[in-house]
């Protein structure tokens, strides 16, 4: 197992399609900032499981690359960077939420 | 304009009830993703990257003035207040809430619309020719025929669950506007010695393996069309690889199997199915003609304004010549410079359904190029009309040019994705605008698509452009002389692909390169290209390279 082994899992929320993330209280965030970040493939794995389960309050859960920044956990990727901001073309998706 | 009868009235009641007893069920949790993903998929709701995505048909592009305000409203009640045009003819809504979409649906049907079959392995939504009984250039209206084919299509009990998706585009006219050379099937109507036939191509498609459809019959008579049309489904049902997606699609049926033997399956099927059919197909087809009769054409005069030099360069690059001389076919541009390719906002929509109404006998139509068209103006209103869509943004004179780009939805909102489109294609748009240059470079296709799927088009882009992700890095590769057209081409692979901030100044370049290159100001970039090939650009485009190697 990778020591780098750095994942968070993440899902759209059923109802409104909403990005969200599994946070460390055990229910799914709205913000990445608040997600837990696993650090071995078991207890992600075992998350990930446990999301498939909750097929009544997200869709499509999958693991996403996280690293580690000043404000919290981010994503590694750019597609995930998106989905955690919105669209670039209109201030929509979770930008939009951020400035209320 | 086709009505709905009675029957279709009923059957999209029934279909919207029962999805929203499967919505209910899903909210409640009786049912799992598993389970209703292909009930929300065959009704058109896709899950995106940051919400749901509802992608509503527009068969053959044709809306009246009501539709549009339905769509309006959708836009505007339920999403937030805009909707996307596709090179599919279908305009899809970006946020829907999953508890919204029975609502959806509902206030879609009020007004004959719906989002059936714009998903999953059928027959999808038929596309034509934009300009559909109104183009100069037309033999036949390809409408009636369409429509006859979404009928025939809609719910088929032995085409549910074809290999792979199977898209149908239908042209009038010689000037092909309808890109059939990439469908499954494409049809073009044709005369010989007076009598309408079609010309029928197959295999056509773009995607992970793009390829030019193939003719699979010069001359089709008309009573033949739907059988022959089944027989080809029917054929692809039975021999159409199952076992890797990739693989799927008739191009590639085709391409394994042969021409010759595609072809004599199908002459062999054709036997049984026309008899089945037994001309049913064709008093229908007769009545369906009843409902696309030309409008009433105003025959007062062809009193045409005097022209402003704005009004004249609107004429000049958006409207077409009409069948009938007093009128005119005007396109409207959805690509305002720095403005997302074929979204409109719910005022726009309101707006251009008024102009439809005022001035237009109640017609609208959705371009594949994501534009919106005022089939039917009188010439003697254009300058009325040009002042109202000035008035309300909506008058950008840029038809055909370097600004009025294709682009799919990309990472910005596709789940697919590999790079975005939206914001390339923007750039683009206004770059060119602030140098000067989109005038002097003229007629131009540029076609963006974010991932190898192909929805942008670029392969047949005068200049495709392919957003990848290569190591973790938005990264886009240039083709070089596609066609869309009846000259179709899928255009070459120019060399390494370029970052995000590197493509402009490298387009700059190629396009500089063509100012020089073309033989006079009349010579267009893509017949520049067909004369002097892809060398002269290539070396534009990779200028160090050209120098290392006399470097070397
Ligand atoms: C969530 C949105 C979308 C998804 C999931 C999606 C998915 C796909 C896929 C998987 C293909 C390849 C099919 C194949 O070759 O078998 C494809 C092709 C295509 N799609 Fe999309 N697409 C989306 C949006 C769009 C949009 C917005 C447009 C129009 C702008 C569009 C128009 C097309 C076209 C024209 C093709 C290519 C040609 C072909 O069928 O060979 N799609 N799409
Ligand atoms: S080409 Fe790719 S990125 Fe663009 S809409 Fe199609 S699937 Fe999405």
């Amino acid at each position: 197992m990778s020591r780098d082994y750095s994942k968070i899992l993440t899902a759209n929320d059923l109802r409104l399609g909403d990005v969200v993330y599994w946070a460390a209280d055990q229910r799914w965030a709205q913000a990445i900032t608040d997600a837990v970040v696993f650090s071995d493939i078991a207890t992600a794995e075992a998350a990930l499981a446990t999301a498939f389960a909750q097929s009544d309050l997200v869709v499509g859960p999958y693991l996403i690359d996280a690293i580690t920044t000043e404000t919290g956990p981010a994503p590694a990727h750019f597609r995930e960077a998106f989905r955690m901001r919105g669209p670039s073309n209109y201030p929509h998706g979770k930008q939009e939420q951020a400035q209320g | 304009m086709y009505r709905y009868t009675e029957f279709d009235e009923n059957f999209l009641r029934a279909r919207n009830a029962q999805f929203r007893a499967q919505v209910a069920r899903r909210l409640s949790g009786e049912l799992t993703e598993d389970e209703f993903k292909p009930l929300r998929l065959m009704n058109g709701l896709y899950l995106q990257l940051h919400a749901y995505m509802l992608r509503v048909a527009i068969p053959y592009g044709t809306l009246n003035s009501a539709q549009m305000r339905g769509l309006a409203r959708v836009a505007r009640q339920w999403d937030k207040g805009y909707g996307h045009f596709t090179t599919r003819q279908n305009i899809q809504f970006n946020w829907p809430k999953l508890e919204d979409v029975p609502d959806i649906l509902d206030a879609l049907a009020e007004v004959g619309l719906h989002a059936i079959q714009t998903s999953g392995n059928t027959v999808r939504n038929v596309t034509a020719d934009h300009f559909a009984g109104a183009a100069a250039d037309e033999i036949a209206d390809p409408r009636p025929v369409a429509e006859l084919i979404r009928q025939w299509s809609t719910d088929h009990p032995e085409f549910q669950f074809l290999p792979r998706k199977f898209k149908i585009a239908v042209t009038g006219s010689p000037n092909d506007r309808a890109v059939t050379a990439a469908h499954d099937i494409g049809l073009r109507i044709v005369a010989r010695d007076g009598e309408i036939g079609y010309q029928v191509l197959v295999g056509g498609g773009l995607g992970r393996t793009p390829m030019i459809g193939k003719v699979l019959v010069e001359f089709l008579p008309e009573t033949d069309l739907l059988p022959y049309i089944e027989a080809i489904v029917a054929v692809y049902n039975l021999i159409g690889r199952r076992d890797n997606k990739y693989k799927a699609r008739i191009k590639i049926t085709l391409h394994e199997t042969g021409l010759d033997e595609i072809k004599r399956l199908v002459e062999e099927e054709l036997i049984a199915r026309r008899a089945a059919f037994k001309g049913v197909d064709q008093r229908l087809l007769e009545e369906i003609r009843g409902h696309f009769a030309p409008p009433d054409f105003n025959t007062g005069g062809n009193s045409a304004p005097t022209l402003s030099p704005a009004l004249r360069a609107f004429i000049d690059s958006n409207v077409t010549a009409h069948r009938h001389t007093n009128y005119a076919i005007v396109t409207v541009s959805m690509k305002s410079h720095g403005a997302t390719p074929g979204d409109a906002t719910a005022t726009q929509m309101e707006v251009l359904a008024d102009l439809a109404e005022t001035y237009g006998h109640d017609e609208l139509r959705i371009s594949h190029e994501q534009n919106v068209i005022l089939p039917y103006i009188p010439r003697s209103a254009l300058s009325d009309l040009y002042q109202r869509l000035k008035a309300a943004g909506l008058a950008t004179a840029n038809i055909g040019k370097i600004s009025d780009i294709i682009a799919c939805p990309g990472m910005d909102y596709c789940a697919l994705a590999t790079a975005r489109s939206i914001p390339i294609a923007k750039e683009i748009a206004t770059h060119f605008r602030d140098i000067g240059l989109e005038e002097e470079i003229g007629a131009l296709k540029i076609k963006i698509s974010g991932c190898i799927n192909a929805c942008g088009h670029h392969h047949v882009g005068h200049i495709g452009i392919l957003g990848l992700d290569r190591a973790g890095v938005e990264n886009y590769q240039i083709t070089l002389g596609g066609d869309h057209n009846e000259a179709a081409a899928i255009g070459e692979r120019a060399g390494p692909g370029f970052s995000a901030d590197a493509l402009i100044p490298a387009l700059e370049r190629l396009l500089r390169a063509y100012l020089t290159l073309r033989d006079g100001v009349d010579e267009p970039f893509i017949t520049t290209y067909r004369r002097v090939g892809l060398d002269p650009f290539k070396a534009a485009l990779y200028p160090q390279e050209g120098a290392q190697d006399v470097a070397a």
